[in-house]
């Protein structure tokens, strides 16, 4: 539920998993988020951050795959138009 | 009419601070103590030959077709914020205010309600800020008024500002002028003073912080009014921001106001503080910002006229008014789709759920 | 790419909605459970883009309306005591107990915080050692990792003066109960996007399968709506009632597995009463025994109590789906922000408070596509 943003990690301090925190940047403005959740997250990959915390990094060729979809809905729907 | 520019005003706080660092009861009491208050902090910092006769009230002569008459209390925490603070957020928005009903605004008036224990140099600090203000603004601080309440009652310092201009027009600038097929303008982008106090208060960090827009917009108005722009209403954004002064004017004018939500100018960094604090930018205040209805015909012009002023550099149309038979703001949502923009209720609470 | 614009695009938006206009020969009732997603369709006017057959139903995915109403006496309670610093998300300061709300007892004298993350409250014990500080961890699963965090630290660093008031519920329990009610008209699910981020979607499975209800789990954006709304239409148009992920970029099956394990170390299941719902078993975290120390409801002993909820307020019903926010008596007149009858009209992601904000009137002007 509830309002969870992305947001692209600039920088990444803490020595353990569970105090790893980074600096993350929301179109402009940078907040301190725990990275505990989020091992595998490095400098330059955008987080979906909830209260403080990134629950999940995002992946970009799973968000462009979307997109190609659209693209091809629109193909789809030509297609359709000069059977008929 | 006082020339001083700004850096004339020495930075160094005139009362013997190692005697009162602080402001005491006493020195809201009508005696020595006040005098000395109001001599060294208040006549040395808004010098004029008017405040000088210190007198019960002040006279002055004017002339116009219409006196314009104004008065806001200012009651903001904290007292100071990236691109502000309380004295120059006074002096600006009654300035504003003034600008709204199309007047020149001329002289001001300062009432100060102290917190016992307020640092003299906070004090100092905001008198100072008030008359850079009111100099940039071409006014004058002209009479006055002193309290000091007890230690927990008065929240730092609470600030009472009235002022008077000229109207030299003959336009009739309200909300019952306007009127169906009006385009509505606004002066700039939005939700920056608002986003600036919500930002300190919540220990928000931004790569360059974002600074209030409190800033007086009456030359605007003023050549607005010398090109002879047909001028139906304006209105200040302050408090519940654009949302609240459309369904205030809808309202009062029983129109319907359209507006486009892309058309709608917000800044990416107030934008992405206004998502994470799940608040609506069109809710925000604003300080240094205005709408205005002017007819369809002259929408371009009005919009490269604010252009030409730093305060206006964003003004953009964002809707036009349309016929109808109940008042409302309807807002045409980036999708497409149509909604009402309501008031908003109460407080804005930043929510996470 | 921001993750934010481009879910937002105007075209993209109406070429989805022709598609599903394209394929919808019925009518269907779709629930979006979340109510991050209930304020996003008003707030964006999704459900005008959609073909009439298609009717969205508004679920009870708003963890503030449905936190019980004698949780938040308790709160109410606890928070008004001296020597407390209460702390809570913006939400829940306004919602409606039996007498008061938070903002009121704040009103008069108490020490009401709000607070952006759980980990501000464990900061504000640290910062005030002589005094109690409750925090109210009021959410569903997307919540339970920060929650479940703050408690783990303030064992960690041996806090004595910190506890949670918690309210967590669960999303599977719910969607079951209401599909096993007699008067359930839903036909296909909208999953919550960041629930699922945490949980993973395994449990949606059985359900589907049970049910017989295709469930997609689904983002927040509009493009990310209208493409949960496509493939479920699809699923219901070609008889399948399959479990779907449109959340692609943030959600994996098994979800955030570090997340899970500590809340699975810090709560257990329990049974929870819902706002408008009545109670559903085995549908909220409590706190686990070797942290009881940071269960206030444990801390300060504070007396179970029945309360008759005002009958006047329907947000039961609208919860549950059975009627829209305007269809209640009280919408708009008895019952409004300012003075609510109940929470889904305080919480700005109640359905209430959607409608009352953005459908008071109904637009003279509405996209539509052909």
């Amino acid at each position: 539920m509830c309002l969870a943003i992305p947001g692209k990690v600039e920088s990444i301090s803490g020595s353990d998993q569970l105090s790893r925190v980074g600096k993350v940047n929301f179109g402009g403005i940078l907040k301190e988020v725990s990275l505990a959740y989020v091992p595998e997250v490095k400098v330059g990959d955008y987080v979906i951050v909830h209260v403080g915390f990134a629950l999940s990094r995002l992946d970009e060729a799973e968000a462009h795959k979307v997109f190609d979809y659209f693209k091809e809905m629109e193909g789809l729907g030509e297609l359709k138009e000069g059977g008929t | 009419m006082s020339n001083n520019s700004a850096k004339d005003f020495a930075p160094v706080c005139p009362v013997p601070i190692q005697q009162y660092p602080h402001v005491l009861l006493a020195h809201g009491g009508g005696g020595k103590l006040m005098h000395q208050l109001i001599g060294k902090v208040f006549l040395t910092a808004f010098r004029n030959p008017i405040l000088e006769t210190q007198h019960d009230a002040a006279t002055v002569e004017l002339t116009g077709k219409q006196i314009a008459f104004t008065t806001d209390s200012y009651v903001v925490q904290p007292l100071f914020f990236p691109g502000g603070d309380i004295g120059s957020m006074a002096v600006h928005g009654t300035v504003n205010d003034l600008a709204m009903a199309g007047a020149r605004p001329l002289y001001l008036s300062a009432a100060f309600i102290i917190e016992e224990g307020l640092p003299m140099e906070t004090l100092w600090k905001i008198a100072i800020s008030m008359q850079k203000a009111a100099v940039s603004c071409g006014v004058q601080i002209i009479t006055g008024d002193t309290k000091v309440v007890d230690k927990g009652k008065g929240d730092g310092l609470f600030i009472n500002t009235a002022g008077i201009g000229v109207v030299e027009h003959s336009l009739k600038i309200t909300p019952q002028n306007v009127r169906p097929g009006d385009a509505v303008l606004v002066s700039g982008d939005l939700g920056r003073h608002g986003m600036a106090i919500m930002a300190v208060r919540e220990g928000l960090q931004f790569e360059s912080a974002i600074e209030s827009d409190s800033a007086p917009v009456h030359k605007i108005v003023l050549e607005l009014l010398k090109a002879g722009i047909e001028i139906h209403c304006l209105r200040d954004l302050t408090r519940g921001g654009l949302a609240s002064a459309l369904n205030e004017i809808a309202e009062a004018s029983r129109v319907q106001i359209e507006v486009v939500e892309k058309a709608v100018p917000v800044r990416e960094d107030v934008h992405a503080a206004c998502e994470m604090l799940g608040l609506d930018p069109l809710h925000v205040a604003c300080e240094g910002r205005f709408i205005v209805f002017v007819a369809a015909k002259d929408a371009e012009r009005a919009v490269q006229i604010m252009r030409g002023h730093d305060t206006g550099a964003g003004a953009t149309t964002i809707g036009k008014v349309i016929e109808s038979s109940s008042p409302m703001v309807s807002l045409k949502s980036a999708i497409g789709a149509s909604r009402i923009l309501d008031m908003p209720s109460g407080e804005q609470l930043p929510r996470i759920c | 790419m921001k993750y934010l614009d481009e879910y937002r695009d105007a075209d993209l938006a109406q070429k989805i909605a022709r598609e599903i206009h394209r394929i919808t020969t019925r009518a269907w009732n779709i629930m979006e459970v979340c109510g991050g997603q209930t304020h996003a369709i008003v707030k964006f006017g999704i459900d005008e883009l959609l073909p009439k057959q298609i009717t969205l139903i508004h679920g009870p995915g708003c963890p503030v309306c449905v936190t019980s109403i004698e949780l938040i006496d308790k709160a109410l309670e606890i928070a008004a005591k001296p020597n407390v610093i209460f702390a809570s998300f913006g939400d829940m300061l306004r919602v409606p107990g039996s007498t008061t709300d938070l903002l009121s007892v704040k009103a008069r004298g108490g020490d009401v915080r709000m607070v952006y993350s759980p980990l501000d409250a464990v900061k504000l014990a640290k910062e005030n050692p002589k005094k109690e500080v409750v925090f109210f961890g009021v959410g569903f699963e997307t919540t339970a990792p920060a929650t479940a965090m703050a408690i783990y630290q303030a064992e960690h660093e041996g806090l004595k003066n910190f506890s949670m008031l918690i309210s967590h519920v669960l999303v599977p329990p719910a969607m079951e109960a209401l599909l096993s009610s007699p008067n359930c008209r839903v036909q296909g699910f909208l999953a919550a996007g960041h629930v699922c981020t945490v949980m993973g979607y395994e449990e949606y499975f059985p359900i589907a399968a049970k049910y017989r209800v295709p469930i997609v789990v689904t983002g927040f954006e509009p493009l990310d709506i209208l493409q949960g709304v496509l493939m479920v239409v699809q699923q219901l148009e070609s008889d399948r009632a399959e479990v779907e992920n449109q959340y692609v970029r943030s959600v994996h099956r098994e979800g955030n597995r570090s997340a899970q394990e500590l809340i699975q170390k810090v709560f257990k299941v329990v049974p929870r009463k819902w706002r408008g719902l009545g109670e559903i078993p085995q549908s909220g975290l409590g706190v686990r025994e070797p942290y009881a120390a940071f269960d206030a409801e444990k801390k300060f002993g504070l007396a179970d109590h029945r309360v008759e909820e005002s009958s006047e307020c329907l947000s039961g019903l609208v919860l549950q789906g059975q009627i829209k926010p305007h269809e209640c008596p009280a919408f708009g007149t008895r019952c409004i922000p300012e003075h609510p009858l109940g929470a889904p009209m305080v919480s700005s992601e109640g359905a209430c408070a959607a409608y009352y904000l953005y459908r008071r009137h109904v637009p003279t002007e509405s996209a539509k596509t052909t």
